[in-house]
């Protein structure tokens, strides 16, 4: 069963909030149960994102979800950033805040990118370090997603599943698990999704992500994925979604569309195919 | 692995790839590396297309995305809030020998700057009604404006506000050669810029650096159109206070 003790999220799927749907997702959210935020977006001082944000928050769960902690990072984490994150969730209140493992800040530039980490006992302590730091200011559990990743390294010592589930063991915080992330990572990294979803500590997650991905070669002209957002959640990942939720029950599920955002009519029909799939076990 | 490399390997594509990245089999692997080069280009290229569009629209697309790729990989963003990327892109540009030519370019990304940190800045009230009409019963020469948090004041030798109305959707370009200066006002939640009169800029300046009305006016100089300034500042909502 899944944890549902880790956040105040219902068991339904919620969408990555994007401005231009406001007006739509006020006068009728259809499936849509709750919506995910970028933190990043609404650090600003106030103007229309924290307006439309506050409106959102009084009728819909709210999960803040950070894409710049820079978690897996050699540096220490930028005190300013996390004091932004607490002002945030102080004022927001969220029922759930989640990042990343990975990087994105390196000797004060910000790169944009989820950067990958080798699995190494250093990293680990590093990473767990960082959650501690996070989880003490922010006064708060939080999920750590795992990530999607397109090259591997010679240094790496552990299996990504077990890297989450000890960094969750040692930090007590939850997991949030993209499954789009893990149909493109075992592709890329040659290892199979359904397996890794089987080794999965479901007990501790507490939100799930689906999204897009495009296709690419790689340096031996495999197949790689990439990442996307770009588009509707693909058939192989629907399925392995499928499975997750057979074995472990309902659970909080996104749909990220983050690029080339469709009218609202279209991410609404992915939420409603979310919803069809959670209702049976709910 | 070491980020130091990693990171630079990203923002420049003749550095040599960090050692130990490799394919699932061990094998070195620069095109997936790559994914990772073009995801920061092609993400903060975006960022400043968003951030730019009448500088886009002046210089194209193709060019537009050429120097953006030139200018993200030597100025990367310091802070992870991305709605005011592009600080130094003014900068930038009046320093890039391609766009030497236009003199205007510089300025017209200072005031797209502008209408961004606008955008984002603090909510404000303005001063209610009835505190007006006391007002304008004291010395009102004596009075210090307190100005909302969203005014902005972008003052150029160009005409940026002539520019940028004609790259508005349905703006028609009728472009005087005469420098402009804009007032930029959020009465609401949408930033826009006002051509101000001559004397205008000034009389805001001294505002803005907390002088009376009465000094503030004295830097504008003569003929400066005070009712129409203050006119714009009251319809825009940005008196949101006095101080005697």
């Amino acid at each position: 069963m899944l944890d549902q003790t880790l956040n105040g999220l219902p068991a339904k799927p919620g969408v990555g909030y994007k401005p231009q749907h406001f007006a739509a997702i006020m006068a009728d959210p259809g499936p849509v149960g709750w919506l995910e935020v970028h933190a990043e977006n609404y650090m600003g001082a106030g103007g229309r994102p924290l307006a439309q944000l506050r409106h959102l928050a009084e009728r819909f769960p709210i999960s803040v979800h950070g894409v710049g902690l820079s978690i897996g990072g050699e540096g220490a984490l930028d005190r300013d950033h996390l004091d932004r994150l607490k002002q945030l969730c102080d004022w927001l209140n969220p029922a759930s805040f989640s990042e990343h493992l990975a990087w994105s800040t390196h000797d004060g530039a910000f790169l944009n990118d989820l950067l990958p980490l080798p699995y190494t006992p250093a990293t680990l302590v590093r990473v767990c370090d960082h959650i501690d730091q996070v989880q003490d200011r922010l006064g708060r559990r939080m999920l750590l997603e795992n990530p999607s990743t397109y090259i591997a390294f010679a240094e790496t010592a552990m299996e990504e599943v077990a890297f989450l589930g000890e960094i969750a063991r040692r930090t007590g915080c939850g997991l949030l698990l993209d499954v789009n992330n893990v149909h493109v990572s075992g592709t890329n990294q040659n290892y199979d999704p359904a397996a890794y979803l089987d080794a999965f500590p479901l007990h501790l997650v507490g939100e799930i992500h689906l999204g897009g991905h495009d296709e690419d070669q790689d340096d031996q002209g495999r197949r790689l994925l990439i990442d996307s957002h770009g588009t509707e959640v693909l058939d192989p990942v629907w399925a392995l979604y499928a499975g997750v939720i057979r074995k472990a029950g309902p659970c909080p599920t996104l749909i990220e569309w983050d690029n080339d955002v469709p009218d609202w009519p279209v991410l609404a029909a992915e939420a409603a195919r979310a919803a069809r799939l959670l209702e049976p076990v709910a | 692995m070491n980020q130091t490399l990693f990171a630079q390997a990203l923002l420049n594509p003749d550095a040599p790839l960090p050692p130990g990245l490799v394919d699932p089999e061990g094998r070195p692997a620069p095109k997936r590396f790559s994914v990772y080069r073009n995801t920061v280009a092609s993400s903060l290229t975006r960022v400043l297309e968003a951030g730019f569009p009448t500088v886009r629209a002046l210089v194209g697309d193709q060019f537009f995305a050429a120097m953006a790729l030139i200018f993200l990989r030597s100025h990367p963003p310091r802070s992870r809030m991305l709605m005011l990327y592009g600080q130094e892109f003014p900068a930038f540009l009046a320093g890039f020998p391609p766009v030497a030519h236009l003199g205007y370019l510089a300025d017209v990304a200072r005031l797209e700057l502008a209408l961004r940190e606008s955008y984002h800045a603090a909510d404000s009230a303005p001063l209610p009604e009835a505190e007006f009409q006391r007002l304008l019963g004291a010395d009102i020469a004596g009075l210090r404006l307190i100005l909302a948090p969203a005014l902005r004041l972008v003052r150029s030798a160009w005409p940026v506000v002539s520019i940028w109305e004609a790259h508005q959707p349905g703006g028609v370009p009728h472009l005087r050669a005469a420098a402009e200066a804009a007032l930029i006002l959020r009465p609401e939640f949408d930033p826009h810029p006002h051509r101000l009169p001559a004397g205008g800029a000034e009389f805001i300046s001294g505002l803005l650096a907390g002088q009376t009305l009465g000094e503030s006016l004295e830097l504008a100089g003569a003929p400066t159109d005070l009712a129409a300034v203050l006119g714009l500042l009251i319809s825009g909502r940005a008196i949101i206070g006095v101080s005697e």
